[in-house]
């Protein structure tokens, strides 16, 4: 096995970009990554992407990115994991490059999620559920975030002033990323009073329909030097796993043991710890993820996410800063995007090029992305 | 929602037919090919309990298509109530009962409710309804809703 | 000796008031509460329809009879709301029972009188030893168009029986049954049409008290019975006044009928109004009452059933719910807009 590192990262626009088709997202990102390359040229190319069939109605994406970047020719494949189908793209350039079979790989997650009507983009995402047991009988993915949000706060008192804070939070800092598709401050109170959506999650606590692509070039971290422009961001560990499909199938709903192992085997390969981790970027598709996902990272005790948040840690200068970019809640969430993006995020800090966001010198971050109820999820740790 | 996709489940939605481990007494709602507990793949045909309680719940307020004159609904996981039958004239009476068959809990709809009123462990009983129809002239398609016990 | 093995009653939890609809088109509610005897109805939700409420009523009838399901030979479903116009309700019914594959299986649509010709042909396919059980169910979720006096009536329920020929199972013997039948166009519904049309006062005289007198002599006489014979005696409800004039007009007095008269309460559930009435006497008769059964559909004439419960009656009232506690408990009272919605009364987009 070859260390790996990232020498290059790119996004395009996100939000909503009716001009923009699935491939010019896809080549936007990926060539704004590849300008952090020297030669431009890549081995092999991952695309991340959940639905394009749904959503844009095109499948067989990875020849569809390869031919649109000119790389007609180059081996390209799809990794598809719901919601973490970016994070699952990152993890298969990253065993390809690990493992010798290429030098040079190029990561794009996207979603192009307007081109159909929000009934449809409903279905699509929910198409990551369980079809037959849960969508048959009515269930939304904002539904089955509430039932954990519900549950969650029955057995450890969590609070619906806990769950707006998540929000709060991720708005004050999409507030300081160019690139996030909201620029707005936002109250608990707001977030309280927007409209419901599942009970108790309310609009402000669910993350968009974003249209978006992130990239990543990866190449061992022995090359770095020969084909990267910037300082190498090396990676530390990946770990990925999956639960029951159905939420109901697990023993705890409002434990998200998919991330519990894939964060275990994440720290094990790095050799650390979750008080290591100087930032995370985690999936808030709801502010509920984001409580349930710190716990199960180990940043809070199990039942004490709410309180958490609520302590001001996971905040921009607080002890643990938990997704700088805005998360998927005010950045956006192009689902096939978004693994790819965390991972951008923490370049970009570990770079310490974030700007009015930057978290201080970090050495050491942490991104999950996660597919459905946590069906599945990868985790990935960074470090420079 | 095609048709063979809808009746492929139909033992489950109308019946509650489950897969019971013969080895672990592990009980699989829809039934599956292995057990998670103990590997086995030798399951006999049981029907789940028709009685449970709200385990969690939510209240649908913005539909996924096909159900927009239901909201708002009440969505819940409900545990059911241990104890699984045998299939009537399938087992032949010879094969013993599970001995700790443990909890199952599915998702389903909870009708005839105030939604301001369930609370977590509410006791309810599974009925037959329509679950949605596929538009004006596609399938009606039944299955299994919760409703106050 | 055959006979009911098992009944069952379905009544959805919602209701709606008289007054609610009477606001809604400024008509006079006290002139349906005193002139027609009815005060509320039932109403469906979007998720309950005629094969939802027969499978919950044929569940009860299931459980009361005791029997495995795989031993029913026959079911039949009778309704004017059958929720598809091609593809069977029975096999519906059959498949949640359980009693596919081996199962005779048909929809009866015959005005209000569908669900009690099903129950006949049960019976007689019982006696005629082709089947072991049969089933014979009589549902509906009534349509009456908006503003129409149908509307104060129409309602949702379903009733269920299972027939046997097991001395041991019979909880009610089918003593004896009659038919009264003529051509009377009083009130019908074309194809592709949402809301029946009715005659008006038509429906009266020549309609319904023509054939359910008729039918109710003819079936005593055929009996051998007199009015004071009968513990009870259940009509068909179109609304409260006629099934006790009827009752009147054949002799019988008031307190025969009321056991089976929900119809103040319930509305008119078609196809399930005898029927339910049945189950409400079912719930309380002794051992050795006779009970006289006159359905009525308009432009599909009478019928008679004459029953005797027996000693196992007993054994199985409190098995299910009983109709009377689904009518009088836990309620849920609907306003008129809600209404509209559960009756798909609201134009939605697809």
């Amino acid at each position: 096995m070859r260390d790996v590192a990232v020498i290059g990262v790119g996004m395009s626009r996100w939000g909503e970009l009716w001009s923009q088709s699935l491939r010019d997202l896809s080549c936007e990102a990926a060539l704004k990554a590849l300008a952090q390359t020297k030669d431009g040229g890549v081995d092999a190319i991952h695309v991340g992407c959940m639905s394009g069939g749904l959503c844009a109605g095109q499948e067989h994406l990875a020849s569809v990115v390869a031919d649109y970047l000119g790389f007609s020719g180059v081996p390209a494949s799809r990794s598809e994991s719901a919601c973490a189908s970016g994070g699952a793209a990152f993890k298969a350039a990253y065993a390809e490059v690990a493992a010798g079979l290429c030098d040079v790989a190029l990561v794009v997650g996207v979603e192009k999620m307007t081109d159909v009507g929000g009934d449809e983009a409903t279905y699509t995402l929910g198409t990551a559920a369980d079809q037959e047991y849960e969508c048959y009988n009515g269930a939304t993915f904002p539904g089955l975030y509430a039932m954990m949000a519900v549950r969650h706060m029955h057995e450890f008192g969590t609070t619906r002033r806990q769950l707006s804070l998540v929000a709060v939070k991720n708005h004050a800092n999409g507030l300081k990323n160019p690139e996030a598709q909201y620029h707005a401050k936002i109250t608990a109170e707001e977030v309280e009073g927007s409209a419901a959506v599942a009970d108790p999650l309310r609009l402000l606590d669910c993350s968009p329909i974003t249209d978006g692509a992130a990239a990543l070039v990866l190449c061992p971290l022995e090359l770095a030097k020969k084909f990267g422009k910037n300082s190498p961001v090396k990676v530390l560990g990946v770990g990925h796993a999956t639960d029951t499909i159905a939420l109901h199938s697990r023993k705890d709903v409002c434990r998200l043991s998919a991330v519990e192992k894939a964060a275990q085997r994440a720290y094990k390969t790095a050799g650390l710890k979750p008080g290591d981790i100087d930032l995370a970027e985690v999936h808030d598709c709801f502010t509920i993820a984001e409580i349930m996902v710190t716990e199960a990272l180990g940043f809070a005790k199990r039942g004490e996410g709410g309180k958490l948040v609520e302590s001001g840690a996971t905040g921009l200068g607080g002890k643990i800063p938990v997704n700088t970019s805005g998360g998927l809640k005010s950045k956006g969430h192009p689902v096939g995007a978004t693994g790819v993006a965390q991972l951008v995020e923490l370049v970009v800090q570990l770079r310490q090029e974030a700007g009015d966001r930057q978290v201080g010198k970090p050495k050491i971050g942490l991104a999950q992305n996660m597919g459905g109820t946590g069906g599945s999820s990868i985790v990935s740790i960074l470090g420079v | 929602m095609q048709p063979q996709r809808y009746w492929r489940e139909i033992p489950q939605r109308y019946r509650l037919e489950a897969g019971l481990c013969r080895k672990c007494g592990k009980v699989f709602m829809p039934p599956r090919g292995v057990c998670d507990s103990c590997r086995s793949t030798d399951f006999e045909m049981v029907r789940l309990s028709d009685k449970g309680r709200i385990h969690t719940f939510t209240v649908i307020r913005i539909p996924p298509s096909g159900f927009g004159e239901q909201v708002p609904y009440v969505l819940a996981v409900v545990e059911l109530d241990d104890g699984v039958r045998p299939l009537p004239m399938v087992s032949g009476g010879g094969t013993p009962a599970p001995e700790t068959p443990g909890a199952v809990r599915l998702t389903m709809q909870v009708a005839d409710c105030e939604p301001e009123d369930v609370r977590i462990g509410d006791p309810v009983r599974l009925e037959f309804r329509k679950i949605n129809e596929v538009g004006k002239s596609g399938v009606i398609c039944y299955g299994y809703k919760a409703v106050p016990a | 000796m055959v006979g009911i093995c098992g009944y069952g009653a379905y009544i959805p939890r919602n209701r709606i008031k008289v007054e609610e609809i009477a606001k809604v088109w400024g008509t006079d509610a006290q002139s349906y509460k005193k002139g027609l005897m009815l005060e509320e109805k039932s109403v469906p939700s979007p998720d309950q329809d005629t094969i939802t409420m027969s499978v919950e009523a044929s569940r009860k009838a299931v459980k009361r009879a005791g029997i495995d399901p795989r031993l029913i030979g026959a079911a039949y479903v009778g309704s004017e709301s059958h929720p598809y116009a091609v593809k069977p309700s029975g096999t519906v019914l059959a498949e949640a029972l359980g009693s596919t594959p081996e199962c005779h299986t048909a929809d009866f649509e015959f005005a209000c009188k569908a669900g009690t010709e099903a129950m006949f042909v049960a019976s007689q396919l019982v006696k005629s030893g082709a089947v072991k059980y049969a089933l014979g169910v009589g549902a509906d979720t009534s349509q009456g168009a908006p503003g129409d006096a149908l509307e104060y009536s129409a309602a949702a329920g379903a009733a269920a029986y299972l027939f046997g020929a097991d001395r041991d199972l019979v909880v009610a013997e089918l003593v004896d049954t009659y038919a009264y039948m003529t051509d009377t166009p009083d009130f019908w519904r074309r194809e592709h049409m949402f809301y029946p049309r009715h005659g008006g006062r038509f429906t009266g005289e020549q309609a319904y008290f023509r054939h359910i007198v008729s039918a109710g002599k003819g079936m005593m006489a055929k009996a051998k019975k007199k009015p004071s014979d009968f513990a009870y005696v259940v009509f068909h409800q179109p609304n409260g006044k006629f099934p006790l004039r009827a009752g009147k007009l054949l002799g019988f007095e008031e307190r025969q009928i009321t056991t089976g008269w929900l119809v103040n309460k319930l509305g008119n559930t078609y196809s399930g109004s005898s029927p339910l009435g049945l189950t409400a006497v079912l719930d309380v008769a002794k051992a050795g009452d006779l009970i006289l059964v006159v359905p009525f559909g308009s432009g599909a004439g009478s019928d008679g059933f004459v029953f005797r419960a027996t000693e196992r009656l007993k054994s199985v009232q409190g098995l299910a719910l009983k109709t009377r506690q689904m009518l009088d408990e836990r309620k849920r009272y609907v306003d008129y807009g809600t209404y509209l919605k559960y009756r798909k009364m609201i134009i939605m987009n697809e």
